[in-house]
């Protein structure tokens, strides 16, 4: 696991690398001519112009040095050093950004976005999971009844619509014709303002709306068939001659039998949301890592591109980890197998 | 898996009705994207960034079709050709270009614009006048053509917004009921009593006169700005949606079919030898395959758009990396089966090549599964696509469905209420994802005996 974690940071880095570069040596020389203009004193010394232009390139020159930016970024000891930095969580400034708080470092930034994204992601999730088991096992019951049907349609169709135009569908229809939730999702009022929290859910609302209206029916269909599969083996035909309750197998001991492989999807479906969350954020304007995403995108603020996507990388690998963990513990023969 | 027949296939396939439903839709969009290709003159999507191009329609204009609809008529946007005419009188040379246009809705053309191109010398006076249904004539600009010494050719646009026409316009003030503090069209096709839509036919007029020689008349086009045009309305930018959309679906199947089939192709042949060879080489690629499979897709692909290029061939090819890892699992665990088989082993045994007996014996095989999948795998490459153009990562000189979504995200489509920017994309995306997802289940299900009930 931690050997995809490098690749990946690896693949990440020399995909930004030579942009990266090419940005921090425009930096520095921005940075020398603007202290050299300023010192006045200095250039007051010169009376060549042509002295004067030596002078400022070795005064580039030699910052470039110290900062090792002379050596190119493949070089093995920038590369360590880089990656020795990212490990330790330390993603250094951000070029343009800022956090809310004025910080432009972009752990900040990162750590402040993190948890709204948490928030919007995993209430949808939650949701979306208990609508799925209880409506999926309520139509595996009844296989082939009207809300069986009704349910398989609806997971075909809804994931082929793609969540950000459910989502701009959803701010024409309740920001627009119906002017019930705010079109942009974040708050007007200020952090530390005691009405902040409910401001905040109040302007979650369409945006978790949107993310389970896509996401239940394709859960549900998941469920069902997971629970078909249970409710044909010998131990529910079993329980079904000792004349115990149908629904009572369905929801108690078929449902515990089909958890593991649901449990690993939900692990997974949390993270793979995450990785979906850049385009629905953007739509919504919901001040999380979605949108950090898109506006380091769209500035091309490397240090902030680079620590969100392995920030988003070591959650996905975590959710991978915790998904097999969970299998084993729900599923016996995995755990004696291995 | 196997066992499974071409024919038996094509029979069980007529015999579903998603399949057939999913193939009836295909075969629209595949005549829909021939139909743009062919007819619609490739000129139209190279310069769909030009806002030059453009200029002659309409803002955020509503499909005309919303006037079947609709009982307020909303004004269409109209382009009209001039009729000319030629005459001669002592000496005086007049050319007239005339406009007609009945216009029966029930609210304002937003404004007038008259386009003309005219080849002369000498001194010209150009004079715009309308005559009303109700016979009234409203003289609107009198002005003169540039003079010049020889031959030259004047391109010429006259705006109802010139002051000059407010200026003549005020000296019918008397005959008109109302305050004349607004708009010039508003004046034009108002009624007298009342501020109100007089309908009926207007004849608009530019009479060039010329002492020596007569004007030729090059180019003659009056717009009547309106609120409605085409079949799908215009956005922010004044382009056409429906050029926008037609153009868009030739995009989208080739992206989403090009992307599916390579990453079928790549992730079987992977998959297969894999599994063929078994031992490390088959640990080996199956740990490559994994951190494939643990990338974020989404991030790594907007990093390499934003580093390398957005150029759609790349993005088609970047979507491949991220999309053949998992048919290379499936297909791996089944050419571990299908090795094992007697007739592979003899063959192993008569000393085939390797690549023979997977390239003849094994992926034969899996074949119908192949086909099933890249059906299946087309929507994940079409709405992946969409994502990214939707960022504003797409290939600014291809107009896809992503990116017209975008540029209505960009100017609020959703927040201003311009449904006719954002349903149309939306939709299209959607059946052409369907239609490959009934295809694909309906193979699925004949494929994989499994999921028969």
């Amino acid at each position: 696991m931690f050997g995809v974690l490098m690749i990946t940071l690896l693949l990440t880095i020399s995909l930004v690398g030579s942009n990266m570069d090419t940005i921090l040596k425009q930096g520095v020389i921005y940075q020398v001519r603007a202290e050299i203009t300023e010192n006045t004193s200095i250039m007051q010394g010169f009376n060549d112009p042509d002295e004067f232009e030596k002078f400022v390139q070795q005064k580039i020159d030699e910052r470039i040095k110290v900062l090792g930016l002379d050596t190119p970024w493949y070089s093995p000891q920038r590369l360590g050093y880089t990656m020795y930095k990212i490990i330790i969580l330390d993603f250094g400034n951000a070029t343009f950004l800022t956090s809310d708080s004025g910080s432009s470092n972009v752990g900040d930034i990162i750590f402040e976005k993190m948890p709204k994204t948490i928030l919007l992601f995993t209430t949808a999730t939650i949701i979306i999971s208990i609508i799925g088991i209880v409506l999926g096992a309520a139509s595996s019951n009844k296989i082939g009844s009207k809300l069986d049907r009704i349910t398989s349609t609806f997971a075909v169709i809804s994931s082929s619509f793609p969540v950000w135009w459910i989502g701009m569908l959803m701010i024409f229809v309740f920001a627009f014709v119906y002017q019930i939730f705010p079109a942009r999702a974040t708050p007007s009022i200020e952090p530390d303002d005691p009405g902040y929290i409910l401001a905040l859910l109040y302007h979650m609302t369409l945006p978790v709306i949107t993310i389970v209206l896509i996401g239940f029916g394709a859960w549900a269909y998941l469920v069902r068939n997971f629970m078909v599969g249970v409710m044909q083996e010998d131990f529910i035909t079993a329980k079904k001659t000792m004349g115990i309750s149908k629904k009572r197998i369905v929801y108690s001991h078929a449902l515990r039998n089909a958890a593991p492989p649901i449990i690993t999807i939900l692990a997974l479906s949390l993270s793979g949301s995450l990785g979906g969350a850049i385009i629905t954020e953007a739509v919504f304007d919901w001040p999380g890592m979605g949108r950090l995403y898109f506006e380091a995108i769209s500035v091309m603020d490397l240090p902030v591109i680079i620590g969100s996507t392995y920030i988003l990388t070591v959650l996905f690998l975590i959710s991978i980890f915790i998904a097999d963990l969970l299998y084993g513990y729900f599923d016996p023969r995995v755990r004696t197998s291995s | 898996m196997s066992g499974v027949s071409t024919d038996e296939i094509k029979r069980e396939f007529l015999k579903s009705k998603l399949g057939l439903t999913g193939i009836f839709i295909l075969l629209g969009l595949i005549l829909i994207s021939i139909a743009t290709i062919s007819l619609i003159p490739a000129s139209t999507f190279q310069e769909w960034n030009n806002p030059e191009k453009w200029i002659s329609y309409p803002k955020t204009a509503v499909p005309s079709w919303v006037n079947f609809v609709s009982l307020e008529k909303i004004p269409e946007h109209k382009i009209i050709d001039g009729n000319i005419f030629e005459s001669q009188n002592d000496g005086v040379y007049l050319v007239s270009q005339q406009f007609r246009v009945s216009f029966e809705y029930d609210d304002f053309p937003s404004d007038l614009i008259f386009e003309t191109k005219t080849k002369y010398s000498d001194s010209h006076i150009v004079q715009i006048e309308v005559i009303r249904p109700d016979g009234i004539i409203l003289e609107l600009l009198s002005t003169s053509l540039p003079y010049s010494e020889i031959d030259t050719t004047h391109d010429q646009r006259y705006f109802s917004t010139e002051s000059m026409i407010k200026k003549n316009l005020n000296s019918y003030k008397d005959e008109f009921e109302f305050d004349f503090s607004i708009g010039v069209t508003e004046i034009i096709f108002s009624q007298l009593g009342e501020n109100k839509v007089q309908k009926g036919e207007y004849i608009f007029i530019i009479n060039t006169y010329g002492i020596k020689h007569s004007a030729e008349i090059l180019k003659s086009k009056m717009i009547l700005g309106g609120k409605a045009f085409g079949l799908m309305g215009t956005d922010e930018l004044r382009r056409d949606l429906a050029i926008g959309l037609l153009w868009g679906t030739p995009l989208a199947l080739f992206i989403g079919i090009s992307v599916s089939i390579g990453s079928v192709v790549v992730g079987l042949i992977y998959g297969v030898y894999s599994g063929y060879r078994g031992k490390k080489t088959d640990e080996v690629m199956m740990r490559f395959n994994d951190v494939i499979y643990a990338l974020p897709a989404l991030p790594f692909l907007i990093i390499l758009a934003v580093t390398i290029s957005n150029s759609i061939f790349l993005m088609i090819g970047f979507l491949m990396i991220f999309s053949w890892v998992g048919i290379a699992k499936v297909s791996r665990s089944m050419s571990l089966q299908i090795k094992t088989r007697q007739y592979v082993e003899a063959a192993k045994i008569m000393g085939q090549k390797d690549s023979k007996i997977i390239f003849k014996h094994i992926l034969p095989q899996l074949l119908p599964y192949a086909f099933a999948s890249i059906a299946i795998s087309v929507p994940a490459a079409i709405t992946t696509e969409a994502g990214l153009s939707f960022l504003g990562l797409g290939d600014p000189s291809f107009p896809t469905w992503g990116q017209i979504l975008h540029d209505a995200n960009i100017y609020g489509a959703a927040a201003q209420g311009f449904w006719w920017w954002i349903i149309p994309p939306g939709i299209l995306i959607a059946i052409t994802g369907l239609a490959f997802v009934f295809i694909g289940n309906a193979l699925d299900v004949i494929v994989n005996p499994k999921l028969k009930r």
